[in-house]
């Protein structure tokens, strides 16, 4: 079930630059054993109904791993599960085994808070808080206590709206309403806000559906120079974007995983037969 | 072809007009009504303001009053000053001498015309034994008479031939003054029409809205939110949803009957009191702040509680720092469309007896109070011509408030939604 990526891809996008980047940012997870995230045996019901089924995966460190598959296939379900947004679904189960950097999150002794300190999360809907644009950054700070004093709270602000690739745009309104932004500067604030709390790993449910293709461009970027650092993980409609940005790619089918493989080789040679016609445009 | 298109147009265009029609004509109807109320209210009511005063010279003689040094306050309180002011009216017709005139001739004046000689000496000690020029205010059916609300001639007739021509001498003389009624506004009630002031009542009303006010506003945001945010999804918090829509529609003499029942009778609560009427009214406001504030909560967008849970914020701060902010200004609204309903509540506080005559001006919560709702209804019943006048204004000063609180309303609206915006 499980592929581990191999460091030294062939390269066979054509965008230079990204080549670069991509041969770069695997470097860095050279290490096979470098395993962030793990999902064993995750079955998920909604009352009667199982929307998951026996999910095993591996997340590694410092990559970008797409969620891929039609509608209705549990990618995102299965996205929620491993921050547990789960919980607060009326009626949802799951069972199985998630661990992060090797302790169950599910745990009783876990505490759900510090899972989600631990494991950003940005939505497909920009959602910022109908605050400032100061405000929703140094939010997490300030309930995690990562900040105390006036200056630190403004030094994560600005720092984390600069890896957002958003401090230029707005550094002249930090104290106007964030909704007055456009979506795409919203939901690069809705990443600013997710990393201001330093979390390990960064999950993504179709950041870039509601946006323009240059909006989308811009968040892709992002996510590249963001992956130095944090361990992504996108769920995404769109199969170039899922090309373009990861470098393991999981394919969800009717609440399987059909195959997980590097990008690379899912996109190139999937093993699969349903991996294969998706990918080729037969269904979805 | 063009022409039945044509025919089905104009018909269209037709039925189009004449709902526009229907329409303006209804809003003229609507305004209509509402004018002729403010106007009938208004045109009755705005003498109340106003009272007539007489200019009296009246001698300050410490033994007629019955004080003796030190002129203290609570001697000069218990002084007497009833002949003084009838001397100072006598002494302006020395033809009149008869004592069945004389009780004719003072009858112009008004009981309060001996306080506010007391109350002016109160003030100004050192004037005892001078001679002062003083406005003492003039009864009721003089005061009327001036203000052309009682007839001079005809079969009911109030007056008899000389007061009418005392009156006039009076008038002539410059003696009989015109002027803003302070009494009215920052007095008690009183027996006599002239001297009753709305002060009490406003006084009244206000603590019973404050009361109810500390009393709802927690406890009705507090159980909307538990029912919203927390409060599992089984069948005893249906039941209990269903209840609370029910006691909104609840008859507002019900819950005063409870307040007797309860308040009153098994916690021995004080009977008249601002304190219970303001209990009493905030189970009534309770239901309405209890709907408008689970609406408000529902209709904020669940991503945003999604981005709280997602930054790692406990159910309990996604609650407070994002979702009630937002729901605040239709919380704040609907709080404010209570109190206006629970300010023009009558019945409830009737059944729990701030329906007494009550002359002082309450200073607490505490002290027994008349609440302006029943201000007016203890006024629309008296007898005296006088009270007419004082219940349209009593009215004039309850619309004012609504006016004020609705304004409130819409201000906090404006303000805390451009804040979200």
């Amino acid at each position: 079930m499980d592929y581990v990526m191999t460091a030294d891809s062939t390269d066979t996008n054509d965008n230079i630059i990204r080549q670069k980047r991509y041969s770069l940012g695997s470097k860095a997870s050279v290490s096979r054993t470098d395993v962030k995230m793990t999902a064993e045996g995750v079955n998920v019901f909604y009352g009667a109904e199982q929307a998951l089924d026996d999910i095993n995966i591996n997340i590694h460190s410092k990559q970008i791993t797409a969620l891929i598959g039609p509608s209705g296939c549990g990618k995102s379900t299965f996205l929620r599960c491993l921050n547990r947004m789960n919980d607060v679904i009326d009626g949802c189960r799951v069972n199985g085994r998630i661990t992060l950097d090797g302790e169950d999150i599910y745990a009783p002794s876990v505490d759900v808070v510090s899972i989600r300190s631990h494991i950003g999360m940005v939505f497909q809907k920009p959602n910022p808080f109908p605050k400032s644009i100061f405000e929703n950054v140094v939010y997490g700070p300030k309930i995690h206590g990562l900040a105390q004093t006036q200056d630190e709270i403004e030094e994560i602000a600005i720092s984390s709206l600069k890896k957002a690739g958003l401090f230029e745009e707005v550094k002249d309104r930090l104290h106007a309403p964030a909704t007055g932004l456009s979506g795409g500067q919203q939901q690069r604030l809705c990443i600013a806000r997710a990393i201001s709390i330093n979390p390990g790993v960064l999950l993504m449910d179709e950041p870039c559906s509601a946006l323009d293709p240059i909006a989308t461009a811009r968040i892709e970027d992002l996510m590249w120079e963001l992956k130095e650092s944090i361990t992504i993980i996108i769920v995404t409609h769109s199969m170039q974007q899922a090309s373009r940005v990861s470098q393991q790619t999981g394919f969800f089918h009717m609440g399987v995983i059909a195959e997980v493989g590097t990008t690379e080789q899912i996109f190139q040679n999937p093993v699969d037969p349903r991996t294969r016609d998706y990918i080729t445009g037969r269904f979805g | 072809m063009l022409t039945t298109d044509k025919k089905r147009l104009q018909k269209r265009h037709r039925a189009e007009t004449r709902f526009r029609a229907y329409g303006v004509l209804s809003l003229m109807a609507a305004a209509g009504i509402l004018f002729t109320l403010i106007y009938s209210i208004v045109s009755s009511g705005y003498t109340a303001f106003y009272r007539t005063t007489l200019l009296l010279d009246i001698k300050l003689d410490a033994e007629r009053i019955a004080v003796t040094p030190p002129y203290s306050r609570n001697a000069l309180m218990q002084g007497r000053y009833s002949s003084l002011v009838k001397s100072a009216l006598y002494a302006q017709f020395p033809e009149v001498t008869d004592r069945r005139e004389r009780r004719e001739l003072s009858s112009l004046l008004s009981p309060g015309a001996e306080l506010a000689v007391r109350d002016y000496l109160i003030d100004h000690p050192d004037s005892l034994g001078t001679t002062i020029a003083l406005e003492v205010p003039m009864s009721s059916d003089f005061d009327q008479l001036y203000k052309e609300h009682l007839p001079r001639s005809g079969e009911n007739i109030r007056f008899s031939e000389q007061q009418l021509q005392w009156f006039d001498r009076l008038l002539e003389e410059g003696r009989i003054e015109y002027g803003f009624n302070t009494q009215f506004l920052f007095g008690g009630d009183s027996r006599y029409p002239e001297l009753a002031g709305i002060a009490g009542a406003v006084v009244g009303s206000f603590y019973a809205l404050l009361v109810c006010f500390l009393l709802s506003f927690p406890l009705g945001i507090a159980a909307a939110t538990y029912l919203e945010e927390f409060a599992p999804k089984t069948g005893l918090t249906r039941i209990i949803e269903a209840n609370i829509n029910n006691l909104a529609a609840v008859p507002s003499v019900i819950f005063g009957l409870l307040g007797l029942a309860i308040f009153l009778n098994v916690f021995g609560l004080p009977r008249s009191t601002p304190l219970v009427g303001g209990i009493v009214l905030s189970l009534m406001t309770l239901p309405t702040i209890i709907i408008a504030t689970r609406a408000s909560i529902r209709s904020v967008s669940p991503g945003i509680r999604q981005a709280g849970l997602a930054m790692g914020a406990s159910p309990v701060q996604v609650v407070f720092h994002h979702v009630l902010p937002v729901a605040m200004p239709g919380t704040l609204t609907g709080t404010i469309i209570g109190l206006a309903q629970a300010l023009g509540e009558t019945a409830p506080l009737l059944m729990i007896g701030m329906v007494a005559f009550i002359a002082n001006v309450p200073t607490t919560p505490l002290d027994p109070s008349a609440a302006l709702p029943v201000q007016i209804f203890l006024w629309a019943e008296s007898a005296e011509r006088g009270f007419v006048e004082k219940t349209s204004a009593a009215i004039m000063v309850i619309m004012m408030f609504l006016i004020m609180m609705n304004l409130l309303a819409v201000i906090i609206r404006t303000r805390t939604q451009s804040k979200v915006e």
